[in-house]
């Protein structure tokens, strides 16, 4: 009887112990990349590419903001600008350096499509991702906000539209 | 339901070891320790009851991109692009964000990044015009330095999209800029962050030393003041 109450419990203890590691290895790694690093990830999961990952500290170091945001038009905003790389090779946006002039051209997917897979478009370390609790949920939403309880790094950034 | 759970406890007992061994040079393992010490740790005593529950793990500054969580280890360009660190040597410092001081990185003229896309002789237009925002509240006043923002941004960046150009047409809460709305449309995404550090970047010029906060009015009218 008591070997089997050890059996029984040594399994609850086993399963317990294997869901933990397993949800701990399924859950992101907490992201230690650059402050203002932007995912872009409007159609690249979809297209089944990588997401793109922008450096801002790398194009500050080259360009004032005033370049990209002034003159090549990009917007205040993570994925808020719709790139394509249709525009890209039409000199817009990203394109408009990355020509093989400037910067180095398109056919190096990889430096720029770099980011883990399924990572929504958000810009890294912002504030509102640093907030405890949701920055903002619409009660037309029609869901509680649980997510108050859980600890903030399991507080995933809610994807921008 | 038992031999159900047996096998459940099976498969899964014999996945963990060979998923771990996978992750083993990430810092995936790390994690999952910690996160199995801290599911033992609650058998014995409310988990609820630790030090900084909410508040984010300190991160490692300026990972480069294979460690940083965000690229893709497995993709090869991640491991070719250049790490933060070998750029910022001999940038000065902050508490924040990236941890380099932009702003005396260009002044100093540590750095000399393009004012146009394809010509580096353009000179940035730059003003230099102090605007002072009263606080309302204890906080000391705001003052707006048009200078290091018109080094870095054109005047279309900002006006008048974002703010008006007229005195006291813009209405500028912290919960807004916390949000992303107004100085927060840049400042908590990539130029300096709020945090408790740099609230004097901004709060800057003292309150006069006659100066005392407004009562509330619940405190005014408070039967047992």
């Amino acid at each position: 009887m008591n070997i089997k109450n050890t059996m029984e419990l040594l399994g609850r203890w086993l399963v317990l112990a294997s869901f933990a590691g397993l949800i701990a290895l399924f859950l992101p790694a907490p992201a230690q990349a650059e402050y203002a690093d932007v995912v872009i990830n409007n159609y690249a999961d979809a297209a089944g590419m990588r997401p793109v990952v922008f450096p801002h500290w790398y194009h500050r170091i080259r360009f004032r903001c005033k370049v990209c945001h002034a003159d090549l038009g990009f917007a205040f905003k993570a994925g808020g600008n719709k790139i394509t790389m249709a525009k890209i090779i039409d000199g817009q946006f990203c394109g408009a350096c990355h020509n093989g002039e400037i910067s180095w051209s398109v056919e190096n997917c990889g430096m720029c499509h770099s980011g883990v897979p399924g990572t929504p478009t958000q810009i890294h370390g912002s504030t509102v991702q640093r907030l405890v609790a949701p920055a903002y949920k619409s009660l037309q939403d029609g869901k509680p906000a649980d997510a108050q309880d859980k600890p903030a790094d399991k507080v995933e950034a809610k994807p921008a539209k | 339901m038992n031999s159900t759970l047996k096998v459940i406890a099976m498969m899964v007992a014999v996945m963990v070891p060979a998923a771990s061994a996978v992750a083993a040079e990430t810092q995936a393992t790390k994690k999952s320790m910690e996160l199995k010490e801290v599911d033992s740790d609650a058998n014995k005593v409310s988990s609820a009851n630790v030090f900084n529950r909410l508040l984010k793990k300190p991160k490692e500054k300026n990972a480069a991109p294979p460690e940083d969580g965000i690229h893709d280890p497995g993709n090869e360009g991640s491991h070719v692009l250049q790490p933060p660190l070998v750029s910022y040597e001999g940038l000065p410092t902050s508490e924040f964000g990236n941890y380099v001081d932009w702003v005396q990185s260009l002044q100093k003229g540590l750095l000399n990044p393009r004012y146009d896309r394809v010509d580096p002789s353009v000179e940035a237009l730059v003003m230099d015009l102090d605007i002072v925002r009263e606080v309302k509240a204890s906080m000391p006043d705001v003052v707006f330095p048009h200078k290091p923002h018109t080094q870095w941004l054109h005047c279309s960046n900002c006006h008048p999209k974002i703010f008006i150009p007229q005195k006291g047409a813009n209405q500028i809460n912290m919960s807004a800029i916390l949000l992303g709305q107004k100085c927060g449309v840049c400042h908590g995404k990539v130029s300096f962050p709020i945090t408790t550090l740099s609230c004097k970047k901004c709060h800057s010029k003292p309150k006069p030393d006659d100066w005392k906060p407004p009562l509330s009015s619940a405190s005014v009218k408070n039967p047992w003041r």
